[in-house]
């Protein structure tokens, strides 16, 4: 009995210092699900999740803060990614979906203010105090924060279109007229 | 003798309905009024727009310029005026438009400066750049740009150099009829890719269902004295991809990951070297193709078309039958309906085929996957078409590619073979752009995500250096106020010194003029260590006026040299009367200190009058 009792409790010694040791041993930098996260986020670091960037969103997601339909760039395509992820149940989006847009500066109006240029999240806005601005499309993430605060209002959205390089092949669908 | 010829896998055998294109020789399409050249016709870099709205072209000039080293430029096909520059209705499955310029054709149909060039003349480099703005691409349908494959991989020399005439899809024959009449100018053509990749065997592999064809390049070859060999390959489809031709004349398989040079043998098709031929023995860039005019038309024939000729105006000399409903591109299995006929000829449109419900029968309703592995059987890249087919429905595109879709040469064989009638193919197109998509916005985002990371970074680092150089002046500010206290207190008190100095000397004024300057300048030598700076640069001003001021003492008054003894004597009682005045004054000014400066100069001025 009592030599039962000592294997069992060598054993428990044995195996909790093994565990122990693991434990700094091996131990993981960061949090690999803030990652996973991220990397399904579209990194448009718009904000309107209610964090300032997808990183803060994802370790708010990570840490059970925020929910997963909060980031309408992703759209549902995202929300049900995240919930694959996280083994969370799929729900609607908290926002409109909207399609892909780009930041468009209407150039005459524009009076070189650079208060567009501090606000771009990705440094997609080129220009100079009192000297026009454009932006670079194809860096541009459609974050919409340009927007707000260009005080002659000459920024827009666009919605991209669809064009030679981005078109895409459709997915095939049977016509009901020729499958009747 | 007879070389051995090696098979691939799979395949199949349509009919091939190519005689009736083959009847009559190949016809000059007559010119168009008006000419929609797009910009875009091959792999790679968009050419950029050389010329502009209203400017007159000539045949043959360059409209739009390569860009970057993976494209081609494009061409005027005639002489005339650019009436526009506009996105136009490209020939592409989307039915989108792309930028286009439009040429009205003038009817004087006038070339450029034609130059030939000797290829051997040249170094290589510059032949390829000839190539490449000559706008020189793949005429097979890939329209992959020539120069880029005319480089030997490195450490691999060039075995075999093969010659795709194999043409493989039923009704298509420009190949065909190009072989037949202009053999000898292919001919010519492949000694100049011979020489840029220093191939040592040239094969030229034409499907045997062209006797007229091969008859014709081995004619053409043995005139030239040439060793190339001409070989009959068996007609099974897709027998005219360059992996199945180069596996049946060579051997060699070409792994997924690799390149054919790799193995070192590389591929073009005849219309590609007859192209490059007249680039640079006669000056002429690719301004026209061989297209085949077939299917449900009075008069099927190959035609010689300028480029951006309309397509209803090239179907016009076919004539087509009534019940023609729809245009394909390109041969039945791997063409596309075409979305409308004011799209143009481009370098890639090697067929037209009118087509009519008789001809291609509406497929039957598809029906769901029995897993016979037909299409296994049929792929000639050795895939599994059936599990392919699982995963791109189920858009698992990450399965697709474990099983390899982008190996899949959309040859349609598949398809063909499918007893569920499943447009296979279809799936897999749908699922390769995804995946390409989805890379291009995974690209996109870890840009973003990388431009977003600097942007903080950058301005953490700003922060922190405002943050620095503002707690800098702060310290410094606060070291200032600590040490005035000891170093402000001695600087009043020399000023005070070197001001108060001539006002003291003031009785006698020869001294008060001489003095001051010499004990201004010891003073700040003599004066404590602890000397502020700034009673320092007071002191230095009051010497400076000093000196002025015994400097103008020192030049005697211009104007009392000449004076008569009258008037003398007026001026010495002037001045004995100022002279007691002021001694009057300088007593309480000497005392009070620094303002004595004000009535001095006074004085001064009033001596100089």
């Amino acid at each position: 009995m009592i030599i039962t009792l000592a294997i069992m409790a060598l054993g428990a010694v044995v195996l909790g210092a093994a565990l122990g040791y693991a434990s700094i041993k091996f131990k993981v930098e960061g949090d690999p699900v803030v990652e996973k996260i991220e990397a399904i986020l579209p990194q448009t670091q718009c904000g309107q999740c209610g964090y300032p960037g997808c990183k803060p969103y994802a370790e708010a997601i990570s840490a059970g803060e925020a929910d997963i339909n909060q980031c309408p760039p992703g759209g549902m395509d995202g929300v049900r990614k995240l919930a694959d992820l996280l083994g969370r149940e799929v729900k609607p989006l908290d926002a409109e979906e909207k399609p892909k847009q780009v930041a468009i500066i209407i150039e005459d109006t524009c009076i070189g203010c650079t208060l567009c240029i501090q606000a771009c999240p990705v440094d997609a806005i080129v220009g100079a105090a009192k000297q026009m601005h454009t932006v670079i499309e194809p860096l541009c993430t459609g974050c919409e924060l340009c927007v707000k605060p260009c005080p002659v209002e000459c920024i827009v959205m666009q919605p991209i279109t669809e064009n030679l390089d981005n078109w895409k092949w459709k997915y095939p669908v049977i016509e009901i007229k020729r499958a009747a | 003798m007879l070389p051995r010829l090696f098979s691939f896998k799979g395949g199949v055998k349509p009919q091939t309905h190519k005689t009736p294109s083959v009847q009559e020789p190949i016809g000059l399409a007559p010119l168009p009024a008006r000419l929609y050249v797009p910009l875009h016709q091959s792999i790679g870099g968009v050419p950029n727009p050389r010329v502009e709205v209203g400017e007159r072209v000539l045949k043959g000039q360059v409209i739009g310029g390569a860009d970057g080293w993976l494209s081609a430029a494009a061409h005027a096909s005639t002489s005339g005026t650019v009436i526009a520059i506009e996105d136009h209705l490209a020939a592409h499955p989307s039915g989108l438009p792309t930028l286009t310029v439009v040429i009205e054709a003038d009817g004087s149909d006038e070339w450029i400066a034609r130059t030939a060039v000797d290829h051997r003349s040249l170094p290589p480099e510059r032949v390829r750049e000839m190539l490449r703005d000559a706008g020189v691409v793949g005429l097979g349908g890939a329209v992959f740009p020539s120069h880029a494959k005319l480089a030997a991989a490195a450490g691999v020399p060039v075995e075999e150099l093969v010659i795709n005439g194999a043409e493989c899809e039923p009704y298509m024959s420009c190949d065909d009829v190009l072989m037949r009449e202009r053999s000898d100018e292919i001919v010519r053509g492949i000694a100049i890719f011979r020489d840029l990749l220093d191939a040592r065997r040239v094969l030229i592999g034409i499907e045997d269902n062209k006797p007229a064809a091969v008859a014709a390049m081995q004619a053409a070859v043995q005139a030239q004295g040439e060793d190339y060999q001409v070989v009959a390959v068996p007609t099974r489809y897709p027998a005219g991809g360059a992996k199945q031709l180069i596996r049946v004349l060579t051997g060699k398989e070409v792994p997924a990951s690799k390149r054919s040079t790799e193995l070192g043998v590389q591929c073009f098709n005849v219309g590609t070297v007859h192209s490059a031929y007249r680039a640079l023995a006669f000056g002429e860039p690719v301004i026209s193709r061989i297209v085949t005019l077939t299917g449900n038309l009075e008069r099927p024939r190959n035609w010689e078309v300028r480029l951006g000729t309309p397509l209803h105006e090239l179907l016009a000399l076919g004539k087509p039958k009534d019940d023609t409903d729809r245009y394909l591109m390109g041969g039945p299995m791997m063409g596309f309906a075409l979305p409308g006929l004011d799209a143009p000829v481009v370098k890639a449109t090697n067929c037209v085929i009118a087509a009519s419900p008789a001809m291609f029968p509406p497929s039957p309703p598809e029906m769901p996957c029995i897993r016979c592995g037909a299409c296994a059987e049929a792929c000639p890249h050795e895939l599994q078409p059936f599990e392919l087919y699982w995963f791109a429905r189920a858009r698992n595109f990450g399965k697709t590619q474990e099983y390899h879709i982008f190996d899949c040469i959309e040859c349609g064989c598949c398809s063909y073979v499918c007893p569920s009638h499943i447009p296979l193919v279809q799936y897999f197109r749908f699922a390769k752009s995804e995946i390409w998509s989805r890379e291009r916005d995974k690209k996109a985002a870890e840009a973003a995500k990388a431009r977003f990371e600097l942007r903080n970074a950058r301005e953490e680092r700003e922060q922190a250096e405002k943050a620095a150089r503002l707690a800098k002046a702060a310290a410094a500010r606060a070291a200032e106020k600590k040490s005035r206290p000891s170093a402000a207190e001695p600087a009043p008190v020399e000023a005070l010194a070197a001001a108060a100095s001539p006002a003291l000397a003031a009785d006698s004024v020869d001294a008060a003029l001489v003095t001051p300057p010499a004990k201004s300048a010891d003073q700040p030598s003599s004066a404590q260590p602890a000397l502020d700076a700034e009673a320092v640069k007071k002191a230095t001003i009051v010497a400076a006026m000093e000196r002025a001021r015994s400097q103008r003492a020192a030049a005697p008054p211009r104007n009392t040299e000449q004076l008569s003894p009258e008037q003398k004597r007026q001026l010495a009682a002037v001045d004995a009367r100022r002279a007691a005045l002021q001694a009057e004054e300088v007593a309480p000014v000497a005392a009070s200190g620094a303002s004595g400066e004000t009535a001095k100069s006074g004085e001064q001025q009033g001596t100089a009058e």
